[in-house]
C-alpha cells in the first residue's frame, strides 16, 4: 500500500454508540463498542458486515450526523465526536465529502445549481461553479435536458448520479461513500468507479459501503468488518 | 473568533407563566440557527427578547457592534438600539403586513430603510430599491405598486428586500415561510439560502416546521415549556435526537 508513513486522514478509536428510545419504553440499543478505523490519504476502506451490523451508523458518525457516545473520530485535525457544530460545518464544507443514498434538496432548484452548491459554499464564483457542475454532470452521463430541472422527480439512478456529481465536484481530502454505485447500470458504474480511483490518486482518504462486491474489489484497498464492533451481549 | 451574538441566561415570565428560561447560546458570523418547538414553547418570546421587541426579565444579549465591539444590547439606550435595528439587525415577521408599510409603494418600502440610514439621493435610492426587488424576483414594473396588490409570497419577498437592503449582519426571522403555499415556500427557501450564503448573514429562525430548518439552518435549538431541551447540528438533532421531547417531535412529522 502507498504512503506508509503518512498520517491517517481519518482515525477512529474507542468509538461507542447506543440509541435510547425514550418513547418506546426507553429501549436502549447498543450498536457499536470500541470501534477502530484508520484511513490514510489515497486509501479506500470498505465497511462490511451484515445488514444492521452498523455500517451506515459508523459512516453517519464520521460525518457528525449521529452523535458519538464516547471515543474519538479524527478527520484531519477535527475530532468530530466532540467538535462544535460550526467546526463540523467547516469540516463538511472544506474537508469531508459525503455521497449518501438519499437526495435532500430544496424543491424546484435546478440540478445544475444543486451540484454547484458545494463550490459556492467554499467561495467559488457562480459561473465557474456552474461550469464545473455541467462538466461533472456530463461525465456521469446525466442527459443535458435534465440539468435545468429539479432532481426531485428523477429516477433512482439519475438521483444517484446527481448525488455523486455533488459529492465529487469539490476535491475533498476525505470522502464517505454510501453505496455510490447501487442503482447504476454498467456504464455509469464504471464512471463512478473511475471517479473514486481519481479521488484516491489525488490523495483522498475514502470510507465506503459497497454491496456490489466487484466494485468493492476494484477500488478498495482493505475491508473492515463492522461486526467486530457490535457490543457483546453481556450476561443479563 | 468573536461570536456575533452571545446570549446569556435570557429569561422572561408573564406573571407566573414562564415565557423562556435561562437561554444561552453563541451565534457566529455566517451561522443560521433554527429554534423549533410547539406553540407555547417560548420560541417566539425568546426571539422578541433577543430582538428587543420585548423586555427580558434577566440576561444579556451581547452583539459584536462594528464600532465598539461586543455590547449588551439590553443595556443600550433606546436610540442606540433603534439604530441597530435599522442597520445591522433585521427582523422578518411571519406576516408581511407587520413588516411592511402597506400604504407605501414597493419601492418606497425598500427605499425607506435606506433613508433611515441617511441615503438622500432620490435616483440612488430608487436604483437600489429596483436592484433589490430584482434580487427577490419582483419585477421592476411593480416598483410603484403598493404591497396590498401583491400576493402573499411577493409580500414576503418584499419584506425580505426591505430588511436586507441596508446590508444587515444579523437577521431575526419569525416563521418566514408560515402561511405560504408550499410551492411559494420552496422558492423563498432557495432565495434565503442564497442570500445567507452570498451576504454571509447570520440568522435566527423561529419555526415549527422541521423541514424548513433542515434546509435552512446549520444549527438547531429545541425548546419546550420555555426551556432549551436540546441543541446541535441540525441534521444531527433531527436524525439522532437525544431528548425524549425531540424524539417525539421528530417522529410526529407526517410523511408525504
Amino acid at each position: 500500500m502507498m504512503m506508509g508513513q503518512n498520517r491517517p486522514m481519518i482515525e477512529i478509536s474507542g468509538l461507542r454508540k447506543s440509541f435510547l428510545l425514550h418513547n418506546q419504553g426507553a429501549a436502549r440499543i447498543d450498536v457499536l463498542d470500541d470501534a477502530q478505523l484508520s484511513v490514510a490519504p489515497g486509501e479506500c476502506v470498505a465497511l462490511t458486515g451484515a445488514s444492521g451490523a452498523g455500517k451506515s451508523t459508523l459512516m453517519r458518525m464520521i460525518y457528525g450526523n449521529y452523535l458519538a457516545a464516547g471515543g474519538r473520530i479524527m478527520v484531519g485535525e477535527v475530532d468530530v465526536a466532540s467538535a462544535e457544530p460550526r467546526e463540523i460545518l467547516a469540516l463538511r464544507r472544506n474537508t469531508l465529502g459525503y455521497v449518501s443514498q438519499f437526495l435532500r434538496v430544496v424543491p424546484r432548484v435546478p440540478t445544475v445549481d444543486v451540484v454547484a452548491e458545494p463550490l459556492l459554499r467554499v467561495g467559488e464564483e457562480e459561473a465557474t461553479a456552474r461550469d464545473a457542475a455541467k462538466e461533472i454532470l456530463a461525465k456521469v452521463n446525466l442527459p443535458e435536458r435534465l440539468w435545468s430541472l429539479s432532481p426531485t422527480t428523477f429516477s433512482g439512478g439519475e438521483q444517484q448520479r446527481v448525488n455523486v456529481a455533488r459529492g465529487f465536484i469539490h476535491p475533498y481530502p476525505a470522502m464517505l461513500l454510501d453505496e455510490p454505485t447501487a442503482s447504476l447500470d454498467g456504464t455509469n458504474r464504471e464512471v463512478v468507479l473511475g471517479l473514486i480511483r481519481a479521488a484516491k490518486a489525488r490523495g483522498a482518504a475514502i470510507v465506503g459501503i459497497f454491496h456490489d462486491e466487484d466494485a468493492r474489489d476494484q477500488v478498495c484497498d482493505r475491508e473492515i468488518d463492522v461486526t467486530e464492533f457490535v457490543p457483546q451481549r453481556g450476561a443479563a | 473568533m468573536t461570536p456575533l451574538l452571545a446570549v446569556r441566561n435570557i429569561s422572561k415570565s408573564y406573571g407566573s407563566i414562564i415565557g423562556c428560561a435561562d437561554v444561552s447560546f453563541d451565534l457566529y458570523p455566517g451561522e443560521v440557527m433554527g429554534v423549533v418547538g410547539e406553540s407555547g414553547s417560548g420560541k417566539s418570546t425568546l426571539l422578541s427578547c433577543l430582538a428587543g421587541h420585548l423586555e427580558a426579565d434577566a440576561g444579556e444579549v451581547i452583539f459584536d457592534t462594528r464600532v465598539d465591539g461586543p455590547k449588551d444590547t439590553l443595556k443600550m439606550s433606546e436610540p442606540e438600539r433603534r439604530m441597530l435595528g435599522r442597520t445591522d439587525w433585521a427582523f422578518v415577521h411571519q406576516s408581511a403586513r407587520d413588516g411592511l408599510r402597506m400604504g407605501v409603494s414597493a419601492g418606497g418600502n425598500v427605499g425607506e430603510r435606506l433613508m433611515a440610514v441617511g441615503a438622500r439621493h432620490y435616483g440612488d435610492i430608487r436604483a437600489k430599491a429596483i436592484d433589490w426587488l430584482g434580487r427577490v424576483e419582483i419585477s421592476e414594473t411593480r416598483v410603484d405598486d403598493r404591497p396590498t396588490t401583491f400576493s402573499g409570497g411577493m409580500q414576503q419577498r418584499l419584506q425580505i428586500a426591505r430588511n436586507l437592503v441596508t446590508g444587515p449582519r444579523l437577521v431575526f426571522m419569525d416563521e418566514p415561510t408560515g402561511g405560504l403555499d408550499v410551492s411559494v415556500q420552496a422558492r423563498l427557501l432557495d432565495l434565503l439560502r442564497g442570500l445567507v450564503r452570498d451576504m454571509n448573514l447570520s440568522a435566527i429562525i423561529v419555526t415549527h416546521d422541521l423541514a424548513v430548518v433542515r434546509l435552512l439552518a446549520d444549527r438547531l435549538m429545541v425548546m419546550k415549556d420555555g426551556h432549551v431541551v436540546e441543541t446541535g447540528l441540525t441534521d444531527q438533532v433531527l436524525d439522532d435526537p437525544q431528548h425524549a421531547y425531540t424524539q417525539l417531535l421528530v417522529s410526529s412529522v407526517l410523511q408525504v
